[in-house]
């Protein structure tokens, strides 16, 4: 162990916003693809129901209207 | 006579595939329908890699490897630099691979596949150009020089926005993966470029300190810590690719009758 404080730990030798900025910038960039995925996932899943839902909709009007005109 | 001659034919036909159950096991999950639920097991279990290696790795890195008695703690950076430049080339690799075979055998998973690759390919070349910055400030005295190392790094940034800007702007998604294919497959040149930059012309950039025909030139523990976080972050890659496929797949499928039958969209 190099540290022999937190203090010390934080200012890295004098070279903190150097390691800080990477260390961060990677942890915000992993951060925004998992937020990104998990948002993508849910509105993949949302328009796949409700597309499914509107077909299956407009399916039952189209047999209703058929079975009306055969009668 | 000539319906008698068919039936060995026929018969010798239907028994070929049976030699071979082991290959069409695995063909199956090249269809978009079986690959979905084996993609989403398998998921938590990069997950948990990515996480323990990744942290396990950093925690090496910084609180058991000594400081660098050349360079001081801007050191540090090479357990996030590296890695972030190391996957930015595999993953570019293994995407121009999935889009070719997607080309070559038509295979709509493959090309799906690539696709989900692309974003995180990019961002860990953003990362690898960023984290470069940082630590150029420091050791070289400028965020950026236009030498072959960077300049070729950079290059592979552009190329995937490309990739993916392309696929994006055709509408018909087969059409979309054969441009975007011929594209990543082109690119593919300019991973051994940037792989060997650092040889054949004089940069700024250092070379690398691990050869396979040298070893390492690291102490054994910052060593241990560069490469653990490397699989740490190879698990996180393949992890949020699967992730992204999975809505890939979904999105593309919609109309299919097999994705009505999913839990996710039953309910």
């Amino acid at each position: 162990m190099s540290w022999s404080s937190w203090s010390e730990f934080w200012a890295m030798g004098g070279y903190a916003l150097y390691v800080w900025g990477s260390m961060g910038v990677v942890f915000a960039v992993i951060a925004a693809e998992v937020l990104g995925l998990v948002w993508q996932r849910k509105t993949v899943v949302d328009q796949v129901v409700q597309g499914r839902r509107q077909r299956q909709h407009e399916r039952q009007r189209g047999a209703t209207t058929l079975r009306k005109n055969a009668s | 006579m000539k319906e008698i001659a068919t039936v060995p034919a026929a018969a010798s036909r239907s028994a070929t595939p049976s030699p071979a159950p082991r290959a069409s096991r695995w063909w199956k999950y090249a269809s978009p329908q079986h690959a979905y639920p084996l993609i989403g097991r398998l998921v938590p279990w990069f997950l948990a890699a990515a996480v323990l290696l990744t942290t396990l790795g950093l925690y090496i890195g910084f609180f058991v490897a000594p400081t660098d008695h050349q360079q001081g703690d801007a050191y540090r950076i090479i357990y996030v630099h590296v890695p972030a430049a190391w996957l930015s080339m595999l993953i570019y690799v293994v995407m121009a691979f999935w889009a070719g075979l997607g080309l070559i055998l038509n295979t709509r998973l493959s090309s799906m596949m690539a696709q989900a690759l692309a974003p995180t390919g990019a961002l860990f070349s953003f990362l690898a150009l960023w984290t470069g910055a940082l630590w150029g400030r420091p050791t070289w005295g400028t965020w950026w020089v236009w030498d072959a190392r960077l300049t070729s790094m950079l290059i592979l940034l552009f190329l995937y926005i490309g990739f993916i800007a392309l696929q994006a702007s055709i509408d018909d998604k087969r059409r979309a993966d054969k441009a975007g294919a011929v594209l990543a497959l082109v690119g593919v040149v300019n991973v051994p470029i940037i792989y060997f930059s650092v040889q054949w012309w004089n940069t700024l950039h250092q070379g690398s300190s691990i050869s396979l025909k040298n070893g390492s030139s690291m102490a054994a523990v910052m060593l241990a810590g560069m490469l653990i976080t490397t699989l740490g972050l190879w698990a996180y890659s393949i992890t949020v690719a699967l992730v992204r496929l999975r809505s890939i797949v979904l999105e593309r499928e919609r109309h299919a009758d097999w994705v009505g039958h999913l839990e996710e969209i039953r309910a």
